[in-house]
């Protein structure tokens, strides 16, 4: 089996980077093809956000800003609690293309927790909870005593 | 057996684990209600205790649960959600569906020079 660290596709798109570029950072853009709503803060360590009607929700850090070729953000990973500190990094690329763009994007960091790291943060987790609701009961003595 | 096992067979244990329907079930139980004893189990779930016990075994040994310390029959198993972090990982890759999202760009792309011609036309028919 492999694990996929990195996604990458690119595709020719017959319009121009202007246009590709306003769709992918644009709050008008970005809630239309790919959000049902959005908001965005463009710069680098902006915030955006896409929401759809049910109910989920992506946040996204900008990273990089260099119109109109590269927009990059990071975002969490579908799956993990929200808190979860591990996130992906997005990057799109547009390239004149003729009249039109090739447009490219790459995300990594899918398998960015390495050997070592696991166990800790694995431990870190499991031992969480247990921690938590010991606290609660030493409390909830504390002051029935 | 390596001491550090890596990424994918974490990955791989997860997804043989949950392959098996009553490993789904006891791993299902443990995460809705807590650390439990095999007999906790056999008395919740419609599997005997012989085979909740065999199935905790091979769970505790590919990591997705720890034995608490305790005499024989009264061990609790508890959840150990690392493993299903790493598996979601892998599950991640492969639910980031960029061929749609791509597809839709070009649409809403093709649909706004679309919406702009016709404008377009619109504007010129009265004259």
């Amino acid at each position: 089996m492999g694990f996929p660290d990195r996604i990458e596709r690119s595709v020719e798109i017959a319009h121009p980077p202007a246009s590709v570029w306003a769709a992918l950072t644009t709050a008008e853009g970005l809630g239309t093809w790919f959000g049902e709503a959005a908001t965005i803060d463009l710069r680098p360590g902006g915030l955006a956000e896409m929401t759809w009607t049910s109910g989920e929700k992506a946040s996204m850090r900008i990273e990089r800003v260099e119109e109109p070729t590269v927009f990059g953000y990071t975002w969490g990973i579908n799956g993990l609690p929200d808190d979860d500190p591990r996130r992906t990094y997005v990057e799109f690329t547009l390239e004149p293309a003729g009249s039109g763009t090739r447009l490219t994007v790459v995300e990594s960091g899918f398998a960015q927790l390495r050997d070592d790291s696991y166990r800790k943060a694995f431990d870190g987790n499991i031992e969480g909870w247990g921690h938590e609701l010991g606290e609660l009961v030493e409390y909830l003595d504390a002051i029935a005593a | 057996m390596p001491s550090r096992p890596d990424i994918e067979s974490v990955a791989e244990e997860v997804f043989t684990a949950l392959a098996d329907p009553t490993r789904r079930t006891i791993l299902a139980e443990l995460a809705a209600r807590g650390p439990a004893t095999a007999t906790d189990l056999a008395t919740r779930l419609p599997i005997t205790r012989q085979a909740i016990a065999k199935h905790l075994a091979l769970l505790a040994e590919a990591g997705l649960v720890a034995a608490e310390p305790g005499e024989r029959r009264r061990v609790r198993y508890r959840l150990r959600s690392a493993p299903m972090q790493i598996a979601q990982q892998f599950l991640a890759a492969l639910a980031r569906d960029w061929d749609s999202q791509l597809a839709s760009l070009q649409d809403h792309l093709n649909a706004a020079v679309a919406a702009q011609s016709t404008r377009k036309n619109e504007g010129k028919e009265p004259s």
